[in-house]
């Protein structure tokens, strides 16, 4: 790393609030909202140099840089978005911005339901992808910015890039889809099911108004994060991370942690559930699974991809078997197919699903080289 | 990418090509034939490339590439997409060389090869010294080769007819210079412009 690369030091959450009604995808509306959301960088004078970093499951609006007082507490994509880094912010106006549902501070579950004066808890709506990007799309007003000149999300925020490229063709000029997929296979539908049946049959859950119980669903949010753990991780990382090695040294021959694999899921699991909504989780797995732009087309991915005039690149890790190579392929195949302009990386790398979040040299030289072809 | 030709391997390919055009190169090394031909001719041009050095390459090079790998070959691609695909002197390097020339002209209307003539004088003469020939066009050792397969355009063209594939140009050279006289014999490239007979 040379010199020139820093931290975009301490950065500032702020709060866009909208007064007019959101109308969402599953019927539901929404009279009012507020975002929360953080920039790094500055807006140049023709408001062309703007980059939109959506979230996946568990992210939020802080994507770099580390909050005033608070140096441990580093955004999820500080790697990737800094002074000098791949997404340079001396070059880009960098917005991170907490989705609808979520719980950092944007309109969710946690939010005062202005109707019955509680939490909307289980009453929040189940917003999706579409309407996600629908509101970042009034952030993006809010903010001034027409046109941004890249949307980039990993995962989750894979799609949320994808679905601006379709829902406002001329708001965006480049997609980045880093380990995502044009929609979710049974398996990945079953894996969330399986973390949304661990909160929804927790007692504490209390038909997803335990706000008012004065408890959190705790052990099924747990539960939830541990399975999803082991989707994230690849067998051979794991393999070679914990492998079969003893906590303690010895089999202890009881329900207790033997081996260090155990321990590990524990304390993600319990970390996960002192900070994170069980509402938000189940909210936001049903986004994953609802995600098909190729629905409305008869399965015909090239045929939904028809609306999109961005230019793509498109990011897949070799151990990544939650979304795998071959899912990418297909959104690059459509694009191709679309006479879209599209480039596709499949990194090799050892860490699964999460290899989106690491600094692997060839994959951030990849993201170097494409956001410094990004004309601003 | 090492290109023993350079731009001149370029112009002959270019020349085949008209401008607008759907081009798809195969081994796009770092892209420099797709940025030449977006240049001169604004081809809309994808490359395939499986080295994650020159995929990266061209992507510093602002062309469009997709990592995949050859031997697995081009079942992504519908039909008929592309006016022109492209394999400049890489042909030698996949072991599938039936399977991938039916592919190209599966999956575009006409097909444009370059490839190292083993035929050349100067390789027959080597072989006749008993050494494997190492040149201009054949610049390895016969232990670090990227080539896997060694043919003359006497074969090439056998495999085309036994395959139904059609001839429709057909170049040498020698260095820069065009080849008219025998070509097997004289000719170090090969460039073929290939097609399938109307059904």
């Amino acid at each position: 790393m040379d010199d020139t690369t820093d931290s975009v030091g301490a950065a500032q959450p702020r709060c866009a609030q909208f007064d007019s009604p959101l109308i969402l995808a599953g019927g539901g509306m929404l009279p009012a909202f507020d975002l929360v959301y953080e920039t790094y960088g500055e807006l140049n004078a023709a408001r062309s140099n703007a980059v939109l970093v959506c979230h996946a499951l568990s992210g939020n609006h802080h994507v770099a840089g580390c909050h005033a007082g608070n140096p441990k507490d580093i955004g999820w994509w500080d790697n990737l978005v800094g002074p000098g880094k791949p997404l340079d912010t001396r070059k880009f106006f960098v917005v991170g911005v907490n989705n609808l549902g979520g719980c950092y501070g944007s309109t969710g579950p946690m939010t005062v339901n202005p109707a019955t004066g509680k939490p909307w808890g289980a009453d929040f709506p189940v917003v999706v992808v579409e309407d996600w990007v629908a509101a970042q799309a009034r952030l993006a007003d809010r903010l001034g910015i027409e046109s941004w000149a890249a949307v980039i999300g990993g995962s989750l925020g894979g799609m949320q890039a994808m679905q601006w490229a379709l829902e406002y063709p001329e708001r965006i000029r480049h997609a980045l889809v880093i380990a995502s997929a044009p929609k979710l296979t049974a398996q990945n539908i079953a894996f969330n099911e399986v973390a949304r049946q661990a909160i929804l049959t927790d007692p504490d859950f209390h038909g997803g108004h335990y706000y008012g119980h004065g408890v959190v669903p705790a052990r099924g949010l747990r539960l939830a994060r541990m399975i999803g753990h082991i989707t994230y991780l690849s067998d051979d990382q794991m393999a070679e991370k914990f492998g079969r090695r003893l906590r303690q040294g010895d089999l202890r021959f009881s329900y207790d942690v033997d081996f260090e694999i155990e321990s590990y899921l524990r304390y993600q699991g319990d970390k996960f559930a002192g900070y994170f909504d069980a509402n938000t989780y189940l909210i936001t797995t049903k986004a994953l699974d609802y995600f098909d732009p190729a629905r409305d087309y008869g399965g015909n991915l090239t045929a939904a991809l028809a609306r999109a005039r961005a230019r793509f690149l498109v990011v897949s890790f070799s151990t990544d078997w939650r979304f795998a190579p071959e899912r990418s392929r297909e959104i690059v195949y459509g694009l191709v197919h679309n006479g879209l302009g599209v480039s596709y990386a499949e990194i090799e790398c050892s860490a699964g699903h999460d290899s989106f979040l690491l600094d692997d040299p060839r994959y951030h030289a990849v993201m170097r080289a494409y956001f410094e072809g990004i004309r601003t | 990418m090492t290109n023993v030709l350079g731009r001149f391997d370029f112009d002959v390919i270019a020349k085949w090509i008209r401008p607008g055009e759907k081009v798809l190169d195969l081994g796009c090394g770092d892209g420099s034939l797709l940025r030449y031909l977006k240049d001169e001719k604004g081809v809309l041009g994808y490359g395939a490339e499986n080295d994650p050095e020159k995929v990266l390459a061209c992507v510093k090079n602002g062309v469009n590439v997709i990592q995949i790998d050859l031997e697995a070959g081009l079942s992504g691609f519908e039909d008929g997409f592309f006016d022109h695909v492209v394999m400049s002197l890489s042909l030698q390097t996949v072991r599938h060389t039936e399977r991938l020339l039916d592919e190209m002209l599966r999956v575009g209307r006409e097909a444009v090869v370059s490839f190292p003539n083993f035929g050349h004088r100067s390789h027959r003469e080597a072989i006749a010294r008993g050494r494997m020939p190492v040149s201009k066009s054949l610049p390895y050792q016969w232990y670090n080769s990227p080539n896997v397969r060694f043919f003359t355009m006497a074969d090439f063209e056998a495999l085309c007819a036994e395959r139904g594939i059609v001839l429709r140009e057909r170049l040498g050279f020698d260095g820069e210079a065009t080849v008219t006289e025998d070509l097997n014999l004289n000719a170090s490239i090969a460039v073929y412009r290939l097609g399938r007979a109307p059904q």
